[in-house]
């Protein structure tokens, strides 16, 4: 059986809201197949499963908010598994973790570490609210159990076997619970809290005063119990079970903290440095306009287009610029899967990945970059472009500016920034003429490059765009 | 095509392409991609939507005709 979890949509993100289900229990699926809608400060995402299967059971509510890596269904494998996680991105090779694997380096353990066990430590963050009812219902005490999940996250199967190996009543209670018939299981609903909470009279009575519904409570008290301090508690939300702010200003608030923690962590750890050139575009250009006068008006292509392709294309041969560093370790990315930045106009940024991004023709490119950037504005992306963007590139050039040195997307190890199209004088095969240019930048982790393969990036990503017609 | 017809074609396919962008705010005369802050994906988005809706085929040195709702309703009803 696998464990479906809340996947990372971006190093950014801490927690999830799932505002849809789009499969029940019984219900077959497909690896690639989109199952579920989350909700995040960014946007809206629509999650795939990386795994095909049946799904078995599914452990969280619509509306309820959980932390990445918390198990949001159990699907029961058509195949073999190896790990014990399912959301690693689909192209990038089984060496690297996801971009799920490394939220915060301080709390949560990376992908390859997931199967052995972390010390105990204490984990509210990482915790399903279906764990924590199961725990509480066992009498199982949370804060000494060590996890296997994902982030060292504890599951349903550690609260199990903890309550098997204590408690011989509980193991009886759990195996009922677990060994329901199938044709049962197949058409069971999501678990309602329908159990009897252990909790103290004083607890009850506050609830009672409060309007507090104990079954939705996790108990502090002796074996899980809910004590009084856990209802007042409970008014007051935990961060983490918060519903994502209704408020568009306080999305917005959500997303510039997220940005900005993600920003001053990319500052802090990663030793950019900065690289820029100027490349002359008027081939580049010549041939767009050249091309686009015999194309429909649906077939066009933008500019932004060749700069995609020739920096996936450079990336190929300098693979330092793709990729994922985690805990000091430089995994390359096979499949180049460039980030694509685009802000919103409602404040933000958010760069999903255009896959394979080197292996697409200029008009599959361009289809794919409307689409992406239509999806992004509406806020509909789906949780792969989220997690596995391997390069970023982020064209500010319309604004006006004509470079833009950028901030590197943690874990990734590079960013490449193109500025405004201007006319400049040039000199040209000993010839002065005026030529359309573009200012490229880059800035990458001195951890994993040196300015010596920079500048060969820069000057690759020059070279093929000197030759529109092959890219 | 009348000028209000026109205007009001202008105006759902802007708020296709830009949902989230208040376009009753936009000035007849203003350019379009600064006041909306269209990029030039959003900006092909718009063409394709006025091709879709007229049938036209609004070839690429046409766009700068296209600069602000003015431009564009004038372009629309002076054409075929």
């Amino acid at each position: 059986m696998g464990d479906f979890t809340m996947p990372s949509l971006g190093a950014d993100m801490e927690a999830g809201t799932v505002s849809q289900w789009l499969v029940k229990p019984g219900d077959e699926v497909q690896r690639g197949d989109v199952i579920a809608v989350v909700e995040t400060e960014k946007s809206t995402i629509e999650v795939e499963i990386f795994e095909s299967g049946t799904i078995d059971e599914l452990l969280v509510h619509e509306g309820e908010r959980v932390p990445v890596g918390a198990v949001l269904a159990h699907v029961i494998s058509r195949a073999p598994r190896a790990v014990a996680t399912t959301t690693s991105p689909s192209s990038v090779t089984n060496a690297v973790p996801p971009a799920a694997a490394i939220t915060d380096t301080d709390r949560v353990t990376v992908a390859t570490t997931v199967t052995t066990p972390t010390p105990a430590t204490p984990h509210p963050a990482v915790l399903s609210p279906v764990v924590r009812h199961l725990a509480e219902r066992l009498g199982v005490d949370l804060v000494t159990l060590p996890g296997s999940g994902p982030g060292g996250a504890v599951t349903r199967h550690d609260v199990e076997q903890a309550a098997r190996r204590t408690d011989d009543e509980a193991r009886v209670r759990t195996r009922a619970a677990e060994r329901k018939p199938k044709s049962k299981r197949k058409v069971a609903a999501p678990p309602q809290p329908v159990h009897r909470v252990a909790s103290s009279p004083l607890a009850r009575r506050r609830a009672a005063e409060l309007g507090v519904d104990l079954s939705a409570l996790r108990g502090t008290g002796p074996h899980g119990s809910v004590i009084e301090r856990d209802v007042q508690r409970a008014r007051a939300p935990a961060p983490v079970e918060q519903a994502i702010p209704a408020e568009a200003e306080d999305r917005q608030a959500a997303m510039r903290r997220a940005i900005g923690a993600l920003m001053a962590r990319s500052k802090r750890e990663i030793p950019h440095y900065y690289l820029s050139t100027t490349i002359d575009l008027t081939a580049a250009m010549a041939w767009l306009t050249q091309a686009n006068v015999e194309r429909p008006v649906t077939a066009r292509l933008v500019l932004p287009v060749l700069l995609l392709k020739a920096t996936a294309c450079a990336v190929e041969r300098v693979p330092e610029m793709n990729g994922f560093l985690i805990d000091g370790t430089f995994h390359p990315s096979e499949a180049v899967h460039i980030g694509v930045a685009v802000s919103l106009r409602t404040g933000g940024v958010i760069a999903p990945a255009i896959h394979n991004t080197a292996r697409l023709s200029l008009d599959e490119m361009m289809t794919a970059l409307r689409d992406l950037v239509g999806r992004a504005r509406t806020g509909i992306l789906r949780s792969s472009e989220m997690s596995d963007p391997t390069i970023t590139v982020t064209n500010l050039g319309e604004l006006g500016v004509e470079a833009v040195f950028g901030v590197i997307y943690p874990p990734q190890v590079a960013l490449v920034g193109f500025g405004r199209v201007t006319e400049q004088p040039w000199a040209h095969d000993g010839m002065l003429g005026v030529r359309q240019c573009v200012t490229a930048t880059l800035s990458a982790d001195h951890r994993v490059s040196d300015g010596h393969r920079g500048a060969r990036f820069l000057a690759e990503i020059d070279r093929l765009l000197q030759e529109p017609e092959k890219l | 095509m009348t000028s209000d017809e026109a205007r009001q074609l202008i105006r759902s396919v802007l708020h296709q392409v830009a949902p989230e962008a208040d376009i009753d705010d936009v000035g007849e005369g203003e350019t379009l991609q600064e006041a909306l802050d269209l990029d030039s994906i959003d900006f092909l988005n718009f063409v394709v939507g006025l091709h879709e809706e007229t049938g036209l085929e609004i070839p690429e040195h046409d766009y700068p005709q296209l600069s602000s709702v003015e431009g564009c309703v004038a372009y629309l009803t002076s054409a075929r």
